[in-house]
């Protein structure tokens, strides 16, 4: 037994010893990152971000350099924090939440201590930040728009927060990625691949040189210039015709789905989102409830479309064969159906009405026939309903378009599914869904599938899907944007509609638009507005809805307008469209009438109904307002509360 | 058969282990105290070149201890203890002191540290003793005058300023227990040891109490005819003496940086703030040569690669930290490799002894294996934060002329006596 005690200890100890070794090398030992290990500096060198240019060219966004002081609090000496903090311009309560944040993010990583530092400062700071160890200077480059416009388009960017930090190892703490916008869709072509060098620490925290003699060290790679299909002039001209109004604007070139111009209003000036002042200008824009300027209008306002859904109503019903060319109606001034009488109302004024008369003046008794047909043709309403939602899908309607930009909304498109589901007896046929028939119903849309939809319309039948990227210098755009996606109508049931659509200009609703020299195919439309407000479900002024495209044959550009609580389609959105068609294809103003109106009339007044309270007035018994008028009156309202607070 | 080929005579298999731990030793020495441009490998401005040279001239001490006769460390025993002994009281006259410690004599631009030899001295004087017709362990007499022989250079040495090196000096119990001292003492030293950590840990008067009502309750319930209450009252106040004098040797002797480590291993501080001072400081080597290790991974981060031991985090790290480097550069399978070295090693050696039949030998191989088990134990076991903190190198391992030769001479005496077994009837 003697002889065992000293050769049991030998092999215990050797098996404690094994254990502690899997236990401290192999059990707590997540895999080696380089990264995480504070014996090696990690240098970061950010390559230039690419710059964003216009169609024609124009410089839109550059950069600009901006200096982060960064913090490893780990490596934090006792410092002269009086001094420290006079050279940073930061009071000590300021300082000391700095420090605790980035303690409590992490010890021994690095964050940004204090943000974008002037040129001034870092001149002057990058001398003695030698001496306050723990704490370097960071170079980075923040974004220099040469413009006001687009921001909604352009987006922005910020710093990774842990979520992205987590999601994608390339980011750390501070770096900055697109959040928005095109900054967004493109952040890895613009980013480029930062550099990093690799530097041994001693445990003084000297460098001691390069790790592994810098064979992992890697150079910057620069950004990709990219240029966007977006005209800024047309862009810009659009953002000063929207002023003192909340809408959008979607003007798309129908030969390429590109988008010419994406106007959300009220807008916000892309530089209030950079620099030192940049969150509380966040703050204030996210804080606007009534004009949500963060809220891209153009791609995520949905509506019931209007009268211009009636062009595809009635190219469903002649590719049906419900209705042909000749087709004619009469019009009581409404549509009477069912079996008690029921009435669809109609404002065309009355008459015979044909296909041509029924889209220039919008007589909603005509496609409620078309409409009914289409779905009567079938044997019952759920395959009719199929049929007719399945050429009305095909212009890109009811789902995500697939454009470049991350934000959207799919929109509305029912089929035969949808009723059987919302009437579980079936007892439903055309007529229990005939407001889809004049645009409303169950349909909704966003402006820029409205846009889409005019501009396959004017491709007579086919459409690409709309996108901001142009090219990317050295590189490729998507595949996907030079699809061809055709629709499920004949190429030859377009020119009968299209000939209507022509005539709402000559002759129709929209006769007093007209711009000399340019054959504009547009249509109006008027979509009803109910808002639910603590419960209580009320309507407002309607929504002023015009979507065009122009020329008639072979056409430049197609276009949608959304001016929310504009009223009729021609009062507001109507006039907006077709100043746009004529700066873009003629690049002047000749209905200079028309822009005086519209800059002239604001609609903040009806804007602000909802959270007011007296006498509720809408539509035509709501009064116009000219801006000088509002502006007074707001003058009025400040003098009353300041003289009683 | 005396006339077969000698150096088959020798066992390989120690020898192979001892190659193994210092050719890998001197790899890691060499990535701990690399400076980016190695020039030679027996550059003697850096550690790795002049223990390039401490290897070379172990292997003349190697020839030498090997080609002298086996008889002769024996019958000599007593002479070289004598001479190691008056080397260390030399010390007192001639010492040079470094880092708190006179241990060294410096000799032109070298040191020698006589204390790394009078552990092979110590153990061939203990073998010597015990193996001495005349002694018989189990008399108390002869088993003070044998402790006497390991107390006189535990003392010199303690005298010196190195506390880590008179430790060493216990693992002598390991020979004393297996020669037949009775088994009382290794009992009672459990209990000793149990009662300063108790006492430390959980204070003196719930210690004392614990162990006054142990020692009550087994006088009551064992059986015996004659029970006497002396006993029992004599033990029970031994251990509250005992207990109390625990406490006043850490509060009033222990040296303060000494006092610490005991406080961190044993976490007698509660309190976080200065328990991050610690780490910060003394305990700063422990806190590196721990994330050192864990960073290593499986398979280590690769020789010359470890970038702890390349930024030189663990200070000493070529000395008594080396580990640390294998733990780093050669992850799990390295440093487990090493490990299993060493306790084949031991054990290989405790085999040899057993198989001895010149009693002096064994005692002599037991000795051996005891010293080296114990610097295994506490060197490593401090490197990885199991033990508090006590500085003695890692046999074969560590940087160092002294440690080495005198580790390759404790060794390779066996080695010669072991080669001779066949001789002896």
């Amino acid at each position: 037994m003697r002889k065992l005690l000293l050769f049991a200890l030998v092999v215990i100890v050797g098996i404690v010893f094994l254990a502690r070794l899997f236990y401290l090398q192999v059990y707590s030992n997540t895999s080696y990152n380089i990264y995480d290990d504070n014996a090696i500096r990690k240098v970061f060198h950010y390559p230039k971000r690419g710059y964003i240019y216009d169609r024609n060219g124009t410089l839109l966004v550059a950069n600009q350099p901006s200096y982060d002081v960064m913090i490893i609090p780990k490596e934090v000496e006792p410092l002269d924090t009086l001094e420290f903090c006079s050279l940073l311009k930061i009071d000590k309560d300021q300082f000391i939440k700095s420090y605790k944040r980035a303690r409590r993010y992490s010890p021994r990583l690095a964050s940004p201590f204090l943000r974008h530092l002037s040129k001034e400062d870092y001149a002057y700071l990058s001398e003695k930040m030698r001496k306050f160890k723990g704490f370097y200077i960071q170079k980075r480059s923040l974004r220099d728009y040469q413009t006001t416009i687009g921001a909604n388009v352009l987006g922005y960017i910020a710093e990774a927060n842990q979520r992205e930090i987590n999601a994608d190892g390339y980011y750390k703490m501070g770096d900055l990625l697109g959040k928005q916008g095109i900054e967004k869709s493109y952040e890895k072509q613009l980013r480029g691949i930062k550099g990093v060098k690799f530097i041994q620490k001693d445990r003084f925290n000297r460098d001691i040189g390069p790790y592994k003699e810098g064979t992992l060290d890697t150079i910057p790679i620069a950004g990709k210039d990219i240029t966007v299909t977006i005209d800024s002039k047309l862009q810009a001209y659009g953002e000063y015709l929207m002023q003192n109004k909340i809408g959008g604007i979607v003007a798309i070139e129908p030969s390429s789905g590109e988008i010419l111009s994406l106007v959300s209003a009220p807008s916000y000036n892309p530089n209030l989102l950079v620099g030192r002042e940049r969150s509380r200008n966040y703050i204030k824009l996210r804080n606007d409830s009534i004009h949500l300027p963060l809220i891209d209008k153009g791609l995520l306002r949905m509506h019931e479309p209007g009268s211009p859904f009636k062009a595809l109503v009635a190219l469903a019903a002649l590719q049906e064969g419900a209705i042909d060319n000749n087709t004619s109606i009469r019009c009581n001034h409404g549509y009477t159906y069912g079996r008690n009488n029921r009435r669809m109302g109609c404002h065309c004024g009355g008459g015979r009405r044909n296909l041509n008369t029924g889209i220039s003046e919008s007589c909603n008794a005509y496609f409620a026939n078309a409409y009914r047909k289409t779905i009567d043709k079938y044997e019952n309403a759920t395959t009719g309903m199929d049929a007719w939602s399945k050429h009305i899908k095909s212009f890109g309607l009811g789902n995500y378009l697939g454009y470049d930009l991350s934000i959207g909304k799919k929109g509305n498109i029912p089929d035969g599914t949808y009723y059987d589901k919302r009437y579980p007896d079936f007892r439903w046929g055309a007529t229990t869904t005939l407001s889809n028939s004049i645009g409303q119903g169950e349909i909704l849309v966003t402006p820029i599938q409205l846009a889409n939809m005019t501009a396959a319309i004017a491709n007579r039948g086919h459409y690409y899907t709309p996108h901001i990227i142009k090219t990317i210098e050295g590189d490729t755009i998507p595949s996907k944007f030079k699809n061809k996606h055709t629709t499920t109508i004949d190429k030859r049931h377009f020119e009968p509609v299209i000939k209507g659509l022509h005539d709402v200009y000559n002759k129709g609703t929209a006769k007093f638009l007209k711009i000399p020299d340019i054959e504009i195919c547009g249509k109006t439309g008027t979509a009803e507005n109910f808002l639910t407000i603590n419960g209580e479900r009320k309507q407002y002024t309607d929504h002023s809805i015009f979507v065009a495209f122009a020329p008639k044959d072979n056409p430049k550009i197609a276009i949608a307008v959304l001016v929310e609580n504009g009223y009729y389609g021609a009062r507001f959105a109507g006039r907006i469209a077709s100043l746009m068609i004529e700066q873009y294809l003629k690049g002047t103003i000749t209905r200079t009438d028309l822009e005086r109106w519209v800059l002239d009339h604001t609609l903040e007044h009806e804007y602000v109904k909802p959270y007011s309270d007296g006498p509720l007035k809408i539509n035509a018994e709501s009064k116009m307002m000219r801006v000088e008028e509002y502006l007074k009156l707001q003058e009025q309202k400040q003098q009353a509360i300041n003289q009683n607070p | 058969m005396q006339r077969d080929n000698r150096s088959f005579k020798f066992d390989w298999p120690t020898i192979i282990l001892f190659l193994i731990l210092v050719v890998f030793g001197w790899l890691n020495i060499l990535s701990a105290s690399a400076t980016g441009e190695t020039n030679s490998y027996f550059d003697m401005s850096q550690p790795y070149g002049k223990q390039s040279v401490f290897i070379l001239f172990t292997v003349v001490l190697i020839v030498l201890v090997l080609s002298i006769e086996a008889k002769f460390y024996e019958r000599f025993a007593s002479i070289i203890y004598l001479v190691s002994m008056l080397s260390l009281v030399g010390l007192f006259l001639f010492g040079k002191n470094v880092n708190g410690a006179t241990s060294w004599y410096g000799i032109g631009g070298m040191t020698l540290q006589p204390s790394e030899f009078a552990k092979a001295a110590t153990a061939l004087a203990v073998a010597k003793y015990i193996s001495d017709l005349q002694t018989n362990i189990k008399d108390f007499r002869d088993q003070l005058k044998t402790a006497l022989i390991v107390f006189v250079p535990a003392f010199l040495i303690l005298l010196q300023n190195d506390a880590g090196s008179t430790l060493v000096y216990s693992s002598f119990f390991f020979v004393f227990y297996r020669e037949g001292i009775p088994k009382v003492y290794l009992v009672i030293g459990l209990i000793l040891i149990l009662l300063a950590i108790s006492a430390l840990k959980f204070l003196v008067i719930p210690t004392a109490a614990v162990a006054l009502i142990l020692v009550f309750t087994h006088h009551f319930f064992i059986k015996k005819k004659r029970k006497s209450i002396i006993n029992p009252i004599l033990i029970s106040l031994f251990c509250i003496g005992f207990s109390f004098s625990v406490k006043l040797f850490y509060d009033h002797i222990l040296q303060p940086h000494q006092q610490d480590r005991i406080s961190l291993w044993l976490r007698l501080e509660k309190d976080p703030k200065k328990i991050e001072q610690m780490r910060k400081t003394f305990a700063y080597n422990l806190n590196e040569s721990e994330k050192a290790i864990s960073s290593g991974g499986v398979t280590g981060k690769g020789f010359m690669e470890g970038t702890r031991t390349t930024g030189k985090f663990v200070p000493e790290q070529h000395t008594d930290y080396i580990f640390s480097t294998v733990g780093e550069e050669w992850g799990f399978l390295g440093s487990a490799m090493v490990v299993i070295v060493f306790v084949l090693l031991i054990i290989r050696i405790l085999h040899l002894s057993e198989l001895q039949k010149n009693q002096f030998s064994r005692i002599y191989g037991y000795g051996v294996a005891s010293i080296l088990f114990f610097h295994f134990l506490i060197n490593i076991g401090m490197v990885m934060g199991l033990i508090p903190t006590v500085g003695i190198p890692l046999p074969f391992f560590s940087y160092g002329g002294s440690g080495l030769w005198g580790f390759t001479i404790l060794l390779f005496i066996f080695v010669k006596l072991d080669s001779n077994r066949i001789n002896e009837w």
